[in-house]
């Protein structure tokens, strides 16, 4: 039997670490070539996706591109060239060498504000990304995982909460609350918008619990908290993940509509805000677009370049996808 | 003479390089036979089967010719196969029950189809009406959903549609692998019976289950990783089979009224080769108990009997030496020989077994 | 060892979930030590519905699994846990037994975690390589490979070994072998046949009577949720009685013998949902959706197959009867019209719903009675 091992191109090591090409004759199977030299990096299953982490372009890429900007966003301020709130040049200046990015109609530094802004963009969107995910989560992998009245109670619960206006919420809450910061609009955002997560997390938690794997893990004396988290939310990593990402986007967009219309953090600058005073002050009709296209620029790349990394690390997670 | 193919060689593509999955392979189909195509799963018969009708992307048309009815077949062209689609050539596809678009009715399907064909439903709807009861088919079956139908009666309307505009060949594609036995008696003797009436000239039923194939086919063709192994009538094949190959994966079947206590089959131990850089020689070498030196070239697939096709060099030795006539008769017989020949042949397959799992 | 006495199982349909559909009736069998059943039947039979209430992954709706005595339905928590280590299963598609994530010896990993926490390092690997030992497995071949990367039948032989790592005594094999080709089901058939031998009891769901045959000391013959015949294997393949069964023998295809005609008609007859046959006929009440489907089918499919018959059926003898009794067979099971059914042709408001109870006690099957000693078949009309 060495002839057919030999003969499988799989034991021959490859540049890529032998990911066995599945001859597609069969289809789902892959009778032949499936032998691996895995052996050579196979000390632990982390370090196995850690292996295909570190070689795959567009997770490297997307992580490149976010650790700038967070990098940025925690200790940019204190690089700063200008302080950011302060007047400390001439009004509406064109990008210069000393001011990398022009100043505002009011005379700031826009490369210093932008700077600030980052800050309390992420913070506002990963707040908000992480309280809607966490609890849209744990909704969904309930009601899915459950069924039964728990699952009618939970998604009842769903649609009360999307049919809230959040906006009259705010304006109520804001009514009360003297002042309020980006944690709470982060919160704020979060908990208004876990629906959708929770109910695509319940429909395939609902399809993933029907699949032999998961009557296996049962039969292995497996408790239902441990198979969820297991065998079902791996399976949903990208999705949550995806999910999160579009989520941080959101949180960030919806922000900027709060800070739009007064209801925002009553203290710091958010992108949104920078793009909404440029608005506000017709920075479009002055033709300053050093002043409204970085923090649109700068928000799209945030964004992007999560999608980006999420398609490598749903190519990580998934070893089928490793082949192609 | 309805079909005739030459050498024909069809190549995956994959980012390994080329598999060769249909390696040279020359047979023909006589008008009014059913031949069928047994093989295991890659070895090969779906993609032959596919090629003769449509070579998609991943595929590639490396060398050959088919011809269908004296004229050339032009497989590797897309555009111009188009004409010959359901007219002369018609597959009813692997998985085609499950294939189905759900949100299409049966008739809608039927005419999306026909209209690519550049025909009218209206114009054979009677004859298609015809051909639904002659199934057992309800006659609002076209009015229906495919999920309102089971996987029996999905099977039957597939079958239907594609032989609407009576082709020449019809290629099944493991048409009754998915069903229950009653539907698989249904459908087998469907397909006997549209050839009796002329729906379809000529059949190639691939599948894995060559008891469906005593049933069905004329003729019987035995497929190993990419080549053409034995060839001959079913019943030479199911009685007499020459190539060992066919003669192991025989004797691995239970049937009714074998019972492990009476008599324990054994498998094929091994795999097949990737076809990724198949072995020179035989290609079920490997696995072969009666290989030797001989085996390391590659045997033609040639006609040792009248109508008999091995790839063999064992059996063309046998066959040509007059004297192991008789031992191929012996062993060959299944139900019967296979205790006779279990002594010669028993210890090097369980040898091989061994060897296979340490 | 497991005794199963009028399992039922009834799933809720219709729109609203309020009818009732029964997919097992009251069946009952018992498997002892060493025992290989099989439970035959086609899809829609109820087969896997059974597999996996023993199995307790689905709860029945009346009747008793007894495992040694003891009533399984009720076991949750530490006695399940017990359970599972004397009883396992392995399921029809290797492949979506796997989770893809993981490598495949995950599902060793998972039985240490739950049943092994103490046992070294040294020990589990040798207690590994033993059980694949008995599945004819070599470890280098299979152990630290994702489940892509073995054959199907290497990911069923594993799934059996995976049950061996506990004191497994009975196992429940669904459909395993359908899967895989022919030239490696035989060796896990025989593999099965050794496990038997060292005293294991398994439930071998299939519906290939053929392998049933090779490996079956018992055979159970399951149809539209209901035991047709059950007896020793010999006895109910040598000698069956239920015309179900013989049409279901003559049916199967035989490499040394050609399809035997059969009488198709007389099998049409013993199709409950075609005629409404008053013995085998499930009966069951307006809620279950049954007689309105088989009076939608009968009316629009047997009037054209008589036609047929007539038309070009003349040519060919029994070819339209045959086909309407696979049709009649083949009644889907999709969704069927709950709140209104079909009435003197035309729709109707029902009555009312009928209760789990009442579907309970209407789809009762017909009785078994004993026709030759170890053969058991229902009495058809």
């Amino acid at each position: 039997m060495s002839g057919v091992d030999q003969a499988a191109p799989g034991g021959t090591t490859t540049a890529r670490g032998a990911s066995p090409t599945a001859v597609p004759l069969a289809g789902a199977t892959a009778p032949a070539g499936a032998r691996g030299g895995r052996e050579a990096y196979d000390s632990g299953r982390r370090w196995e996706f850690l292996y295909f982490a570190v070689r795959n372009k567009k997770l490297l890429l997307g992580l490149g591109v976010e650790i700038i900007f967070v990098l940025a966003a925690i200790i940019g301020p204190y690089f700063a060239p200008y302080p950011a709130k302060e007047f400390v040049a001439a009004a509406a200046l064109h990008p210069s060498s000393q001011h990398l990015l022009g100043t505002t109609y009011f005379g700031q530094d826009v490369f210093s504000l932008l700077l600030d802004s980052l800050r309390e963009s992420y913070l506002v969107g990963f707040l908000g990304a992480a309280f809607a995910g966490l609890i849209g989560l744990a909704i969904g992998f309930v009601a899915g995982w459950r069924g039964g009245w728990l699952d009618e109670v939970l998604q009842t619960l769903t649609y009360i909460v999307v049919m809230i206006p959040s906006l009259v919420l705010l304006i109520v809450i804001g009514a009360y609350l003297k002042s309020h910061s980006a944690f709470f609009e982060g919160v704020f955002i979060g908990v208004t918008t876990w629906p959708w997560v929770a109910r695509a997390v319940r429909a395939q938690t609902f399809t993933l619990r029907q699949r032999d794997f998961v009557d296996l893990a049962r039969l292995s004396g497996k408790r239902g908290p441990a198979i969820v988290l297991k065998d079902i939310a791996p399976n949903m990593a990208s999705y949550i993940l995806l999910a999160f990402i579009l989520l941080f986007g959101s949180s960030m967009l919806i922000a900027v509509n709060y800070d739009f219309l007064g209801l925002g953090p009553t203290n710091g600058i958010s992108l949104g805000d920078m793009l909404n005073l440029a608005e506000l002050w017709s920075g479009l009709q002055l033709h300053m677009w050093w002043w409204f296209i970085p923090p649109g620029a700068v928000m799209t790349l945030m964004v992007a370049a999560l999608l980006v990394a999420n398609v490598g690390l749903d190519e990580v997670f998934n070893p089928k996808l490793r082949e192609t | 003479m309805s079909l005739s193919v030459e050498n024909l060689r069809i190549a995956y593509r994959t980012l390994r390089g080329d598999v060769q999955a249909v390696d040279g392979v020359t047979f023909a189909v006589a008008d009014r036979e059913i031949m069928g195509l047994a093989g295991e799963s890659g070895c090969g018969k779906s993609t032959l089967g596919n090629s003769l009708i449509f070579i998609e992307g991943r595929m590639k048309h490396v060398g050959g010719t088919v011809e269908l009815d004296g004229k050339a077949l032009p497989i590797s062209d897309d555009r111009a196969m188009n004409h010959h689609r359901m007219r002369d050539v018609s597959i009813i596809p692997q998985y085609a029950m499950s294939a189905l678009n759900p949100t299409k009715k049966v008739g809608t399907l039927a005419h999306d189809l026909l209209k690519s064909r550049g025909m009218k439903l209206a114009k054979v709807l009677p004859e298609f009406r015809r051909r639904v009861a002659l199934v057992g088919l309800p006659e609002n079956v076209l009015e229906m959903y495919p999920f309102e139908l089971s996987g029996g009666m999905r099977q039957r309307a597939t079958m239907v549609i594609s032989t609407l505009l009576n082709p020449s060949l019809l290629i099944a594609d493991e048409v009754t692998s998915a069903l229950d036995v009653s539907n698989q008696r249904a459908v087998g003797e469907l397909l006997t019976e549209f050839r009796d009436l002329g729906y379809v000239k000529s059949m190639i039923v691939i599948t894995h289950d060559l008891s469906i194939l005593a049933q069905i086919a004329d003729t019987i063709m035995v497929m190993y990783a990419g080549k053409l192994t034995e060839k001959a009538s079913a019943s030479t094949m199911i009685d007499k089979p020459l190539h060992p190959y066919t003669q192991a994966l025989l004797s691995s079947l239970p049937e009714v009224g074998v019972r492990y206590e009476d008599r324990e089959l054994t498998g094929i131990p091994g795999r097949p080769p990737s076809l990724l850089s198949p072995p020179p020689g035989c290609r079920f070498r490997e696995r072969c108990p009666f290989a030797y030196d001989k085996c390391v070239e590659d045997p033609p697939f040639m006609e040792l009997l009248p109508g008999h096709q091995v790839a063999c060099w064992k059996a063309a030795d046998d066959v040509a030496g007059g004297a192991g006539r008789e031992h191929n008769e012996a062993s060959a017989t299944p139900s019967g020989g296979a205790g006779d020949a279990s002594p010669e042949r028993g210890p090097s397959l369980g040898a091989r077994a061994g060897k296979g799992a340490e | 060892m497991l005794e199963l006495d009028k399992v039922s199982k009834l799933y809720r349909s219709g729109t609203f979930g309020g009818d009732f559909k029964p997919a097992l009736r009251q069946v009952s069998f018992d498997i002892d030590r060493g025992e290989v059943v099989s439970l035959i039947g086609e899809s829609g039979s109820g087969k896997s519905t059974l597999g996996k209430i023993v199995l307790h992954l689905v709860p029945a709706s009346g009747g008793r699994v007894s495992f040694e005595g003891a009533d399984v339905m009720q076991k949750k928590g530490r006695e399940l846990h017990e359970y599972y280590r004397q009883v396992q299963g392995v399921f029809q598609d290797p492949f979506s037994s796997y989770n893809p994530l993981y490598k495949a010896d995950r599902v060793f990993e998972m039985v240490r975690q739950e049943y092994f926490r103490d046992m070294a390092k040294d020990a589990w690997q040798a207690k590994v390589e033993t059980a694949l030992e008995t599945v004819t497995l070599n470890p280098a071949d299979v152990l630290n490979k994702f489940p892509h990367q073995l054959s199907g039948g290497q990911q069923q032989r594993l799934l059996v070994a995976r049950a061996l790592l506990l004191d497994v005594r009975l196992l429940i094999a669904d459909e395993i072998i359908s899967m895989l080709d022919a030239s490696t089901r035989v060796d896990v058939l025989n593999m099965l046949v050794s496990l038997k031998r060292r005293g294991l009891g398994i439930l071998f769901i299939t519906h290939d009577l053929s392998l049933g045959n090779y490996i079956s000391d018992k055979t159970v013959i399951l149809r539209h949720g209901a035991v047709v015949e059950m007896g020793e294997t010999q006895k109910v393949f040598g000698n069956p009685q239920h015309r179900y069964t013989k049409s279901l023998l003559t049916a199967v295809p035989q490499l040394h013998k050609k399809w035997a005609p059969f009488d198709w008609s007389v099998n049409a007859s013993a199709v409950p949902a075609s005629n409404g046959s008053p013995t085998l006929a499930p009966s069951t009440p307006p809620g279950a959706g049954q007689p309105a489907e088989a009076k939608r089918y009968s009316k629009s499919s047997l009037s054209p197959l008589h036609g047929a018959k007539e038309e070009v059926g003349a040519a060919r003898g029994t070819h339209a009867v045959r086909a309407g009794a696979v049709l009649a067979e083949d009644a889907p099971s999709g969704p069927r019209p709950s709140l209104m059914e079909m009435e003197g042709g035309r729709w109707q408001r029902r009555r009312r719903r009928a209760t789990l109870t009442e579907v309970l006690a209407e789809s009762a099957p017909p009785p078994l009675v004993e026709c030759e000693p170890g053969h058991l078949v229902a009495i058809e009309k």
